[in-house]
């Protein structure tokens, strides 16, 4: 059964693993190429004192091919169910060949544990491969981008660590159980695609804040954690938004006054003390408003409650979803060995 | 091994059944000496092969042909002929032959045509058959 | 003499529609059985029970004293050749095979190879290529080097034209002999079965219409013809009937002869005798078992 299994998925191998072979030499090529630049810059960005903008600086630098990295590992998983898990059984139904294999002196339940098995392994393995490569190759960008771009923000989270081997896997699954039920090979496809896409959006916005209790704190608005501040004319209200802490996951984000109740900035400000200062002449203009807008703000009692996850979490919550995404993923398995058992035919 | 001598047919429209065809065709060959004492006769396995037909069907022919006295199974190796039909040739049956000759005559001067006789004869030699199995 | 097929009271229901209801049957070993019907009676439900490729909704089957697809060993005594000869258009035909070898223990690689290379059939060709007789013989194939018990086919020669059907059942006749198999075989076509069959099943709207070795059946199935009557016997089963004003016509099925001297009685063709059975008869109890 594990020669049929792997006589069977020899074409779909190909592909994933081709494709991430042409991606590792990719990876390979620039990698150090990286690391060497950011090991440059680090140097000469010590000695002159200047580290915070030569890491956000590096980072938007490089975002292109990173951001495209970044897509391939969020894709994959989906791609794997879309490609290895819907057809696993729906192309034997389809072509009747459950009525050749059934009937061989293997039972119906060995016969799917191997298929689901063998083919889950190697899209875990793949997803791992992938997101190693990937890890080894973006940790300069990393390490640059730790107060722009964390890694424990939701746009990277999902492709670093073991997550996305946890995704591969529920996707996989997704797309067995999919197929199962619906027996057709396109209905299967585009059920996993939508429901899939769902628990990747689902996920960072409900599921992960909560998978381990969140930390909130109120905090002093200065000039190191401002991360936007903006006039919006047509409701005449300021906005605030600060980072809670440097490597964190801000979840939430409210201006708070003096009494604690949730209230905002007097627009006044914005054209008053938060005006941005003329700038120096020969100088470019200074990033953010200037010091007494701070000042000024902390004299009014106005405060920034936030809820977030510290950059510390980062593994807990890796851990925490993959667990989750095993126990999902093993549910559907017994779904889809129960369906094939009892219902199909 | 022997190679076998003769080679069966299968009728499917003569309303015969597909056993009694085998032993009529075997009765047959030894009748015209084509099928001689101890010449081997087809394998079930080679009967089957080549007509499509039942093995029992070939099995049950083949019984009847030992329980006739004409065959006898040689176990591992095949059936073979025992006894000839050949000596009871046409030939052999003279009287039977003239008395036949005779009664021909008398159908025809009583003005039966071909078919006519051929049924007088089919029913009455059915009938008879069917008495004797009675 | 054991029973290679038990059926009590079997019955499958499909949301509303019964495709199989109250089928009883005990199918001794040894045979090949004819199983024959008209389209959509229950013939393809009844094997998918056999083989255990679907469940039964009411009653019981049992094929050589186990449950069907109840482990590896129950499989492995039953091979089973599906509608079409279900084949991976993807694999060569050594490739289906080695999936032969590699998924059952009792494999006989030589008979396998044997009738491959029998049979014209190159063992890097791959099945997708291969023509309808042509894969319906490389089902056959996987089927017997399995060196099962028993022997399902379900209407394996339908498809295939006359001389693929030929070439087909000689290849079985010839295994039969070869194995000592027990062999259940459908079709929608008497002629088929003619030839191979010594145990028929006639299965008509869901229901088994009759069921006996073909000697019997032939033996004690008449056609009756004479003068116009409207009641027979009570030890003369009607199977079919038709009347003109003066001349009434029967099929009965009786174990004595036939003593009116009324009737001409006639000997029935096991095409005759099916078609007898097809053809709808209300007043006929709905199974005659003979052994």
């Amino acid at each position: 059964m594990i020669w049929l299994t792997l006589r069977q998925f020899r074409v779909q191998a190909a592909a994933v693993f081709g494709g991430l072979a042409v991606l590792g030499v990719f990876l390979a090529a620039t990698g150090p190429g990286l690391a060497d630049d950011y090991g440059r810059g680090l140097a000469s960005c010590t000695a002159q004192h200047n580290c915070d903008q030569f890491g956000s600086r590096f980072f938007s630098e490089h975002w292109g091919n990173y951001g495209v990295l970044v897509a391939i590992i969020i894709a994959l998983p989906g791609l794997i169910g879309v490609f290895w898990g819907a057809p696993l059984i729906t192309r034997e139904l389809e072509t009747g060949t459950h009525r050749l294999v059934w009937n061989q002196s293997i039972t119906r339940t060995r016969w799917l544990a191997v298929k689901l098995g063998l083919v889950g392994l190697s899209a875990m393995v793949a997803a791992g491969i992938a997101v190693l490569a990937l890890s080894w190759w973006a940790d300069p960008l990393d390490k640059a981008g730790v107060s722009e771009q964390p890694r424990i923000t939701p746009l990277l989270f999902g492709a670093h660590g073991v997550v996305p081997i946890g995704y591969a896997g529920l996707a996989f699954v997704l797309g067995v159980t999919a197929g199962v039920l619906t027996r057709r090979t396109l209905p299967a496809m585009a059920i996993t695609l939508a429901v899939f896409a769902a628990v990747q959006v689902v996920t960072p916005l409900w599921i992960r804040p909560h998978l381990v209790p969140p930390k909130s704190a109120t905090v002093t608005i200065t000039q190191q954690n401002l991360s936007q501040m903006t006039l919006d004319n047509g409701a005449d209200v300021m906005e605030v938004q600060t980072s809670a802490a440097p490597g964190a996951w801000t979840i939430e984000n409210r201006t708070v006054d003096a009494s604690g109740h949730e209230a905002a900035l007097p627009p006044s400000l914005m054209n008053g003390a938060c005006a941005p200062a003329p700038p120096e002449a020969g100088h470019e203009p200074p990033p953010g408003p200037p010091e007494k807008c701070f000042t000024e703000i902390a004299r009014l009692g106005f405060k920034q409650k936030v809820v977030y996850q510290p950059a510390d979490r980062f593994w807990l919550l890796q851990w925490a979803e993959t667990g989750l995404f095993a126990v999902l993923a093993l549910g559907l398995s017994g779904l889809c060995f129960y369906w094939t058992r009892r219902r199909l035919s | 091994m022997e190679v076998p001598v003769i080679e069966f047919h299968l009728d499917t429209g003569s309303g015969v059944s597909p056993y009694m065809q085998l032993v009529r065709q075997v009765r047959h060959a030894l009748r015209l000496d084509l099928l001689r004492v101890g010449e081997q006769l087809p394998t079930v396995k080679d009967v089957v092969a080549r007509l499509a037909i039942n093995p029992n069907t070939v099995l049950k022919a083949y019984r009847e042909l030992e329980r006739d006295g004409l065959v006898a199974p040689r176990p591992g190796v095949g059936t073979f002929v025992t006894r000839t039909l050949a000596d009871e040739s046409l030939t052999a049956h003279g009287p039977l032959r003239t008395d036949l000759e005779r009664w021909l005559a008398k159908a025809r001067l009583a003005g039966l045509d071909d078919e006519s006789i051929e049924a007088l004869f089919m029913t009455t030699f059915r009938s008879a058959r069917e008495e004797d199995i009675a | 003499m054991t029973a290679v097929i038990q059926a009590r009271g079997l019955g499958k229901k499909y949301g509303q529609r019964w495709a199989l209801s109250e089928c009883t049957l005990d199918i001794p070993a040894g045979r090949v059985v004819g199983l024959v019907g008209p389209n959509g009676a229950g013939k393809t439900t009844l094997l998918n029970l056999a083989v255990g490729q679907m469940q039964p909704t009411a009653g019981s089957i049992e094929v050589l004293g186990g449950r069907p697809a109840s482990g590896p060993e129950q499989l492995a005594k039953v091979g089973y050749v599906a509608q079409d000869a279900p084949t991976y258009a993807g694999l060569s035909v050594g490739e289906h095979l080695r999936l032969g070898a590699r998924l059952n223990p009792r494999w006989d690689d030589a008979v396998a190879r044997e009738r491959i290379g029998r049979l014209g059939l190159e063992p890097g060709h791959r099945a997708g290529k291969l023509s309808g007789g042509q894969r319906a013989q490389l089902a056959l194939t996987l089927g017997i080097a399995k060196r099962p018990e028993l022997l399902i086919l379900d209407e394996p020669v339908a498809a295939l034209d006359p001389l693929a059907r030929r070439e087909f059942l000689q290849g079985l006749m010839e295994a039969v002999a070869e194995h000592s198999l027990s062999v259940v075989l459908s079709s929608h076509l008497v002629s088929d079965l003619e030839r191979t069959c010594d145990y028929l099943i006639v299965l008509v709207e869901s229901r088994v219409q009759v069921a006996g070795d073909v000697d019997d059946l032939l033996a004690t199935h008449h056609r009756l013809t004479g003068p116009r009557k409207d009641t027979l016997p009570q030890d003369q089963h009607v199977v079919s009937e038709s009347h003109t004003d003066r001349q009434s016509t029967y099929v009965v099925r009786t174990d004595g002869r036939i003593h009116d001297p009324a009737w001409t009685v006639g000997q029935l063709g096991l095409e005759d005798l099916v078609l007898a059975y097809m053809t709808p008869a209300p007043s006929r109890p709905t199974l005659e078992a003979i052994r």
